[in-house]
């Protein structure tokens, strides 16, 4: 499992910092917004139009439409705030998880269970 | 001397809220976990803690990056849960105790610890999952919490050493409040997970279980991981294992270990349960 960011030092993780964290303002500004209803239903309404409220790039809007999690984190996103967005989609943890690792659900539950049991 | 009698570790993921609410305790799945919360709900009854010191991380409900701080501690008489933006249901609000947190606040800040001290705080399910699951039923409304929020988001975040010795702190505080209410520690999160990135589901049983084992015999030596260390040998959200050193801080006395139990994995994680008795330190 490799990450395609050479400046990360975990492969597979997007740690947020600094760096991160001002790439990925709006883009987390926009997710942090979704706590609240009102927020949810207008992106629905008009997800452009949200998204450029919040000043997001391109790629930013790009992986928005695409439903891309691993883009969101490359570009600044902060997973707490993405899982926002996940949940405004209603995917869980362990559906962005599979997304993520390009597996099925069921596959990435069966990695869990056996890690879980210390098989792996 | 206020009296620290105890303390509790666990899981605080939003999964187990949504199982609580649809009841599904007694599934396959769920019931290895749930199945080991009886004998802390029992003590806790048995006890009555006045207070209990929950230390917890906001994963986005009250604090946003654009002010994030390291350390805060609510110093309310009440906090409210509100919508996550993700379904589980908003529980009732949570009691406070006003007067032992600024107490607690001035003593860390004259210790070195410069906490956001914070008079409305919204706490999310990192603070909320922990008491619907000692109190089903959210009948937590007796019991006073103060919320001390660690920033586990983003980097630079508190190192596992700092985070022991905020503990320590919060420890004397406490035994230098005049009073004879009880206390119970809460130390939630962890422990091996990783929710981002391709390495997502990462899991590390073997090292939940060392941190269990050291976290009640020899806690030091959990201090000596860097965040680094933990994401590393655990995943991302490993880092969670700060509550659980910074509770483990504040036992400065006689530490007895009166139950576990280790699940994993639910959802995405390493679900540990801890239950320590503590008898106050003599000086």
């Amino acid at each position: 499992m490799t990450t395609n960011d050479p400046t990360q030092p975990v492969p597979g993780t997007y740690l947020f910092d600094g760096k991160m964290a001002k790439k990925g303002y709006g883009l987390n500004k926009m997710c942090f917004s979704f706590n609240e209803q009102a927020a949810r239903d207008e992106f629905n309404q008009d997800p452009d139009a949200y998204c450029a409220k919040f000043g997001l790039t391109d790629k930013q809007i790009k992986a928005i439409h695409e439903r891309d999690i691993i883009g969101l984190l490359q570009e600044g996103g902060s997973i707490y705030y993405v899982a926002k967005f996940a949940g405004l989609l209603k995917l869980n943890m362990q559906d962005i998880g599979a997304i993520q690792t390009g597996m099925s659900l069921d596959e990435f539950k069966a990695m869990l269970v056996k890690r879980g049991s210390g098989e792996e | 001397m206020a009296n620290i009698i105890g303390a509790v570790t666990t899981s605080h993921i939003p999964a187990i809220a949504n199982a609580m609410a649809n009841k599904a305790e007694e599934t396959p799945y769920w019931k290895p976990f749930f199945d080991g919360y009886p004998p802390v709900r029992k003590w806790l009854n048995e006890k009555k803690p006045d207070v209990i010191v929950l230390f917890y991380n906001d994963h986005g409900l009250e604090f946003f990056i654009d002010k994030k701080p390291t350390f805060a501690i609510g110093v309310a008489d009440e906090y409210h849960n509100s919508d996550e933006g993700w379904g589980i249901a908003t529980i009732p609000p949570v009691t406070g105790e006003s007067e032992l947190s600024w107490h607690i606040a001035n003593s860390l800040v004259d210790d070195g610890f410069d906490m956001t001290i914070c008079q409305e705080m919204k706490v999310d399910h990192g603070l909320t999952v922990p008491l619907s699951l000692m109190w089903p039923g959210n009948n937590y409304g007796h019991v006073k919490v103060i919320p001390v929020c660690i920033n586990c988001e983003q980097y630079p975040m508190p190192q596992p050493w700092r985070c022991f010795e905020l503990g320590k702190s919060i420890g004397k505080a406490i035994e230098s409040y005049d009073s004879d209410m009880k206390v119970a520690i809460f130390g939630t999160g962890g422990l091996s997970h990783q929710l981002d990135g391709e390495a997502a589901g990462t899991l590390n049983r073997k090292f939940d279980l060392e941190c269990m084992d050291k976290l009640v015999t020899t806690p030091e030596e959990l201090t000596k991981y860097t965040n680094l260390d933990l994401v590393k040998i655990g995943g991302a959200q490993t880092v969670e294992l700060n509550m659980w050193i910074a509770m483990r801080g504040v036992l400065r006395g006689k530490v007895t270990e009166l139950h576990r139990n280790y699940h994993a994995p639910i959802s995405n994680t390493g679900a540990g349960l801890l239950l320590l008795e503590h008898e106050m330190p003599d000086s």
